[in-house]
């Protein structure tokens, strides 16, 4: 049973990795599925709550509204999700948060044997998708905000001349302009979203951080999987930033006034 | 019949600074009006009134009958009647000239691409950049910018045209095609009301002229009246520096 030794310049136990090759393999898919699932979700977030935060309206009444239902609270959701730590808001998610509205008794989402068998098989991810897209959305909606913010007045009052509506004018005239110069920072937000996936591994997600700590438990070797995943984020961002060049390059033209 | 513009009694401030105090005026239907008047005296902020840009403090502005100051108004609806030109252009940068004079037309009247862009080559070829339909604004000089942003408002077919100071960021040698479009569109008998400092082009283009400063209508009549001998005092003094 016992395989023999692969030694790599004379330290590194590449047997291990050799392995414990399928389990690497799981968790870089989990990184990368959670990943893109959470900025997907986390850009949508973040653009409904940049939304609500620059609100307003035409009348004394309806102002009011705008500001009690959607500034206030998306300003004190994006300062609570900005203000606590991520590793906090996993363990809050997976503990507290989740089992209230999921759990065999009295779940407010779900309750009874679909919420036990939910819990015990997807937990960990419906933890992870949901608090790192909560979080993602959080900052995301801060960078909407100033790209919204950063197009010059006149375009909006252009548009709405020409009669189009509020809705009409953010989707055809600003947030295209808006999103060019925001490809930079949401680049930088998908970075810091894939690596801080690994912190799910704290509550039993089966990414690249968790199959490290498995191999590392099982050996008592922390080089070898560390030292591999650590390559793996690493080559994963620098994919990412690769892209987002592309993209930036791509979505660049027209763009210089 | 409605007035395309009247103003009754409008009052606008900014936090404490009044900018527009009591004005009334109309505008009717095929009239072309020239508001002049020092910067700073309000002109901007009447014109963007008549469109709801501003939100008027008191008094009204009705378009065509309709009160763009109601709450209870669709601006959006009023809007499409009422073109806008501005000094700054606001052209859409990512957008090329065709689709800058697609985009409203396309979402708003209903109309096919093909419609749309038989629409915009005409009004591209009327105002002279018909050869830049594919360009972005970006390669495009200020005084093309500016015809193309007429162009845009026009393609809508608004039965009326506001200019806030067109040719006030123009390289001097191109004020002359701007104001010519401009002229050609009186002429065809389009409702206009044009913020300018072009007094030989107001004096030439406009039926009646309105002199505003410190945010009051002070003095309004035919520009050969009101240029030749104006009854204010004030008016006379604002001559008297821009003449
Ligand atoms: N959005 C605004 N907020 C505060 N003050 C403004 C605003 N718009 C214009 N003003 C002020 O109102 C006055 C009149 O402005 P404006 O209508 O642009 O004058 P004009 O077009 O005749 O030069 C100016 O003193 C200007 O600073
Ligand atoms: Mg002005």
């Amino acid at each position: 049973m016992d395989e023999p030794q692969i030694l790599w310049f004379g330290w590194f136990r590449a047997d291990i990795i050799k392995e414990y090759e399928p389990l690497f393999w799981e968790g870089l898919r989990m990184t990368v599925g959670v990943t893109v699932v959470c900025i997907l979700l986390g850009t949508l977030l973040g653009l409904l709550l940049g939304l609500a935060r620059l609100a307003d309206a035409r009348s004394p009444v309806a102002r009011v509204l705008t500001r009690v239902l959607l500034r206030w609270p998306a300003t004190v959701y994006v300062s609570f999700f900005r203000g606590t730590p991520l590793f906090v808001q996993i363990l809050l998610m997976h503990f507290a948060v989740v089992p209230l509205f999921m759990n065999p008794a009295d779940g407010w989402l779900i309750s009874g044997d679909t919420a036990r068998d939910l819990r015990q098989n997807y937990g960990a991810v419906i933890t992870g998708i949901v608090s790192l897209s909560l979080n993602a959305g959080a900052y995301i909606s801060e960078i909407f905000r100033a790209g919204i913010q950063s197009i010059d007045r006149g375009q909006t009052e252009a548009a709405r001349s020409l009669g189009l509506s509020y809705g009409q004018a953010m989707y055809h005239v600003v947030l295209p302009q808006a999103f060019r110069r925001m490809l930079p920072p949401l680049g930088n937000n998908a970075i810091a979203l894939l690596k801080d996936s690994s912190l799910v591994s704290a509550v039993g997600l089966g990414e690249l951080a968790y199959a490290a700590r498995t191999v590392a438990g099982a050996y008592s070797r922390y080089w070898e999987p560390y030292l591999t995943i650590s390559v793996m984020y690493w080559l994963l961002t620098l994919l990412l930033a690769w892209g987002v060049r592309h993209l930036e390059v791509r979505y660049g033209r027209g763009d210089s006034r | 019949m409605d007035a395309a513009i009247r103003v009754e009694a409008l009052s606008k401030r900014f936090g404490r600074l009044e900018v527009l105090r009591d004005v009334s005026c109309a505008v009717a239907d095929g009239e072309v009006v020239c508001v002049i008047g020092p910067s700073g005296s309000g002109k901007s902020t009447l014109l963007r009134c008549m469109n709801g840009l501003e939100e008027a403090t008191s008094g009204r502005v009705l378009v065509h009958g309709v009160a763009v100051s109601d709450h209870g108004t669709n601006l959006d609806t009023v809007r499409r009647e009422v073109g806008m030109v501005f000094q700054r252009f606001n052209l859409f940068p990512h957008k090329t000239v065709l689709q800058n004079l697609a985009l409203a037309p396309r979402l708003l009247r209903g109309l096919t691409a093909a419609e749309t862009r038989d629409r915009a080559d005409a009004l591209l070829d009327k105002v002279g950049v018909l050869d830049k339909r594919d360009a972005y604004p970006n390669q495009l000089s200020g005084g093309q910018q500016q015809r193309v942003a007429i162009a845009r408002a026009l393609a809508m077919q608004p039965k009326l045209m506001l200019f806030d100071e067109p040719t006030s960021s123009l390289d001097p040698e191109m004020v002359g095609e701007v104001l010519a479009v401009m002229q050609r569109l009186a002429e065809e008998g389009m409702t206009m009301v044009i913020v300018t400092h072009e007094m030989g082009f107001a004096r030439r283009v406009a039926h009646r002229v309105l002199f505003l400063d410190e945010g009051r209508l002070v003095e309004e009549g035919p520009p050969a009246a009101l240029f030749e001998s104006p009854r204010e005092e004030r008016t006379r003094r604002f001559l008297g520096k821009v003449l």
